[in-house]
């Protein structure tokens, strides 16, 4: 990517992701990132997370390693963000019992521009969270720098 | 026909951050073609590297499926608005 990418969330919206991933385990859990970006001095880009749209796994055959959401979730994802005046800027998901690293299915399903924020969760204690950008290449994902805020937007 | 085709919010960057464009096509392949005629960094988003629509890729024609009309062969008339709209997918392994 071109310009420098930050990610900012509120310490609330993390642990909400975070216990999301908890309820769901062992099956991967997944929802929508709503916020906006604002290009800053230096032609810096920081991307914000207002507001999160859970949503439920549509891999019911396999949902301790897949997650899906169909072009409806993501229709009504998308209303939910302009009701708030945001856009939906990414997506999380789980990883039970499995670090969180990105995966060759990630990359071979992912779009660029989105960023996926992925949150590893053993035995229903969820640890490491990361986010990702697919490249525009599509050759790889680049890791995303998560800066929390104390204040919950 | 002139058709206008929707760009998904993941693509933008790749078409000037256009939300739409205007194409003339006959069929949803014929539109999907001049789209990425017009911007060709959105193509390996949208296709494989054999040609087909990549599965998380939906593509409507007035809010009806391609999938369940004639795929890219449907027809499109003037006025006809195609959206392509994600998927979304992955898992740990």
């Amino acid at each position: 990517m071109s310009n420098a990418a930050q990610l900012k969330i509120s310490s609330e919206l993390a642990d909400k992701i975070r216990s999301h991933g908890a309820e769901t385990y062992p099956h991967e859990c997944c929802g929508a990132l709503l916020g906006r970006d604002t290009e800053v001095a230096h032609r810096n880009v920081f991307r914000e997370i207002h507001a999160l749209y859970p949503l439920v796994n549509r891999r019911d055959d396999s949902p301790r390693n897949r997650f899906s959401l169909t072009s409806q979730d993501v229709l009504d994802a998308e209303k939910a963000a302009r009701e708030c005046g945001l856009e939906v800027v990414g997506w999380y998901h789980s990883h039970p019992d499995h670090p969180a690293r990105p995966s060759q299915y990630d990359r071979d399903h992912a779009w660029p521009w989105y960023s996926y924020i992925i949150v590893s969760v053993a035995n229903r204690v969820p640890e490491e969270m990361t986010s990702w950008r697919l490249t525009d290449d599509r050759s790889e994902f680049e890791g995303e720098e998560i800066g929390l805020q104390r204040v919950a937007s | 026909m002139s058709v206008k085709v929707i760009i998904p919010t993941p693509l933008r960057v790749y078409a000037g951050k256009a939300d739409s464009t205007e194409v003339s096509a006959k069929t949803v392949g014929e539109a999907l073609g001049q789209l990425t005629s017009k911007f060709g960094d959105l193509r390996k988003h949208l296709f494989t590297e054999d040609g087909k629509l990549r599965s998380f890729v939906n593509v409507y024609v007035n809010d009806e499926d391609i999938r369940y009309l004639s795929k890219e062969n449907t027809p499109t008339k003037d006025g006809d608005t195609i959206s392509i709209v994600p998927s979304i997918a992955g898992g740990l392994l």
